[in-house]
């Protein structure tokens, strides 16, 4: 079989050719080598000996940092409140079973074969946002109420974070589907809230949710402060969600609106079945970039006197029994969120990758 | 497309004796009755009329922007027409969203780009409709997709994605999506303009195939050769009007109108 013989011609090089042909092909390359090595070399070892080398991670006193590298043991010593906030200590298994059933929703999707991921999956989306309403704040089933104002650090976080991404989706779809909507009345009122919302910064929205929205509702209705948070960030983000939503909507050919429509596919079959699936999966990166950047945002509400992740590490810095730890600290919570907002990156790759069926229309 | 093999090898006698036998007795399925339609300012359809009695085959054909394509898109709606009266099965297309569903459940439709749903399997383009507007159970629906897709000759891709499929393949999976719903009329709007040459064929020998089974089909096409095989009636439109209809026979080789003469000759001519 003569064309099974030729191969395409193939680009080997030796680890030494490599080099010579990257990294000094010219006496500039060459110089540019030198510098940036010489960068690396000095920034990255003291780096990895503040980070570990030197640290200190055995102890329990302030006094056993030595000052020569991080001190690890500030946020060992003081995780329960950056994890739990100010959560009784012998409720927070609730809060454990949450994270447990967080994981087990969302962790599995990583991992390919996993049986009953996707029932998983459904479950992360659908019910455990009820198990957390009953389990978190209790009150109910005969478990101990705790008040909102308690909850804090990274449990805080992940509340917000994940109501606001799993509550503006569903409401940004309608926006979006509203916006391009045939009735006049539907398409102004999806216009206007989607302007307004979105010409809005976060802060604002927050300190109108917690100081304004008070005032305007009638005697005797309020919610807790965390809840017109959530309310203000939900609307928030779905203004932006409807715009990103919006734009794989447009992208669907109009062929695939006739489609539906000459098999008799009425409109809410034919979005729910044709458009929308084609349109969310051209919009993920979109969609996830809107995610990643609410996940961050949260750490604004730390203003209107919640204290998330960033608030509680915050608070506890200024603590005069630890000395200098805040930048310990500061990495801390940078590596928290880096954690989470990479997982949600990488997720949405491997659902691209998953839902690609290699051809468009 | 002249010359096209199949002119030859399908218009055997048992076919128009069928046919013939067929006519007599039929229903009026499609009425279309002085109807108008203007995009803005423009008059794009003049005054149609067109009477098609069940099993009937109709070939429209007429030089690009003559309203062919608009004019069959108006019979399910994809186009809303502006005056006159379009019955189809007894059903007038109004603006009620429930008569335009009932009708569309009873067209079929091919398109130009076949339109397929690219993130569903060929299969599950097939029992889509089946399933969710008939409310036929699944393996029901399946069971009888694939019986089409064997008709239409492509049963083994039936789990690919229809951008793994060639463009003839893809038309019929398109025509074997809109036979799922088991359609009383099909409407074929240019359904071989944007195959490949050696892709036309498979297509046209399924709707050959399709006409000989008593299907009601409105076939806008450029296949003179289709036309002279299976059409009962050939219509040819111009600047939005009707300009002559007839037999294929009396068509081609008889045309009474000036401007169809011309037509003719420009295309029997490469």
């Amino acid at each position: 079989m003569a064309e099974s013989v030729m191969k395409p011609p193939k680009k080997l090089l030796g680890p030494v050719a490599w080099m010579r042909m990257h990294l000094f092909s010219s006496w500039y390359n060459t110089l540019l080598t030198l510098v940036v090595g010489y960068l690396l070399v000095t920034s990255v070892g003291p780096t990895l000996n503040w980070l570990f080398l030197e640290a200190d991670f055995k102890g329990s006193e302030p006094s056993d940092c030595t000052g020569a590298g991080a001190c690890w043991l500030f946020i060992s010593q003081r995780l329960n409140f950056f994890i739990y906030g100010f959560y009784p200590n012998e409720l927070q298994w609730r809060v454990d079973v949450m994270y447990g059933l967080l994981a087990l929703s969302f962790v599995p999707q990583f991992i390919e074969n996993f049986p009953g991921r996707k029932w998983l999956g459904i479950f992360g989306m659908t019910g455990l946002p009820v198990v957390g309403y009953f389990l978190i704040p209790g009150g109910s089933f005969g478990l101990e109420a705790v008040d909102s104002a308690k909850w804090g650090g990274l449990m805080l976080t992940l509340i917000i974070a994940y109501i606001g991404i799993i509550a503006s989706l569903p409401i940004g779809i309608l926006l979006a589907l509203g916006r391009r909507s045939d009735m006049p009345i539907i398409r102004g009122l999806c216009v206007v809230f989607i302007e307004v919302w979105r010409a809005v910064p976060l802060i604002t929205v927050l300190f109108m949710a917690s100081v304004m929205l008070p005032l305007f509702l009638p005697e005797g209705m309020n919610f807790e402060k965390l809840m017109r948070a959530l309310i203000g960030i939900t609307l928030w983000q779905s203004a932006y969600m409807a715009e990103v939503i919006r734009g794989g909507l447009q992208a669907i050919p109009r062929g695939q609106y006739e489609a539906a429509d000459a098999l008799g596919l009425g409109y809410w079959k034919k979005t729910g079945l044709i458009i929308l699936p084609q349109a969310l999966k051209m919009v993920i990166p979109g969609i996830v970039n809107t995610f990643i950047a609410l996940f961050k945002d949260t750490t604004l509400v730390l203003i209107i006197g919640l204290f998330d992740i960033l608030g509680t590490v915050q608070s506890t810095i200024t603590d005069p029994a630890w000395q200098n730890v805040a930048v310990e600290g500061y990495v801390f919570v940078a590596f928290c969120f880096w954690v989470f907002c990479f997982g949600i990156s990488r997720y949405s790759q491997n659902l691209e990758r998953k839902l690609d069926t290699g051809h468009k229309t | 497309m002249m010359g096209n093999p199949m002119t030859e090898t399908t218009q055997t006698p048992d076919n128009q004796q069928t046919a013939e036998s067929r006519r007599e007795p039929k229903i009026d399925i499609i009425r279309v009755e002085g109807m108008h339609k203007w995009y803005g300012d423009f008059h794009v359809l003049k005054d149609l009329n067109l009477t098609v009695k069940q099993g009937e085959r109709i070939v429209i054909c007429g030089p690009s922007g003559s309203g062919k394509s608009t004019f069959i898109r108006c019979i399910n709606r994809l186009e809303e027409h502006q005056q006159g009266k379009i019955v189809v099965d007894d059903v007038e297309l109004t603006d009620d969203v429930r008569q335009i569903d009932t009708v569309r459940r009873e067209v079929g439709m091919v398109f130009q780009h076949f339109n397929l749903f690219p993130h569903l399997t060929v299969l599950e383009n097939c029992c889509l409709s089946p399933i969710w507007v008939r409310k036929i159970p699944r393996k029901e629906a399946e069971a009888s997709a694939m019986e089409y897709l064997e008709r239409v000759k492509i049963p083994d891709q039936a789990n690919k994605y229809p951008g793994q499929l060639s463009g003839g393949q893809q038309q019929r999976v398109a025509i074997a999506r809109a036979l799922c719903m088991k359609p009383k009329i099909m409407l074929f709007d240019e359904p071989t303009s944007a195959l490949d040459p050696e892709m036309i064929k498979e297509v046209l020998d399924v709707m050959v195939e399709l006409a000989t089974s008593g299907m009601t089909m409105i076939c806008v096409t450029h296949e003179m050769g289709f036309a002279k095989t299976v059409a009962d009636r050939v219509i040819f439109m111009d600047g939005g009007e009707i300009v002559e209809e007839a037999p294929p026979q009396e068509f081609f080789s008889n045309p009474r109108e000036p401007r169809t003469q011309k037509f003719l000759q420009q295309i029997l001519h490469n």
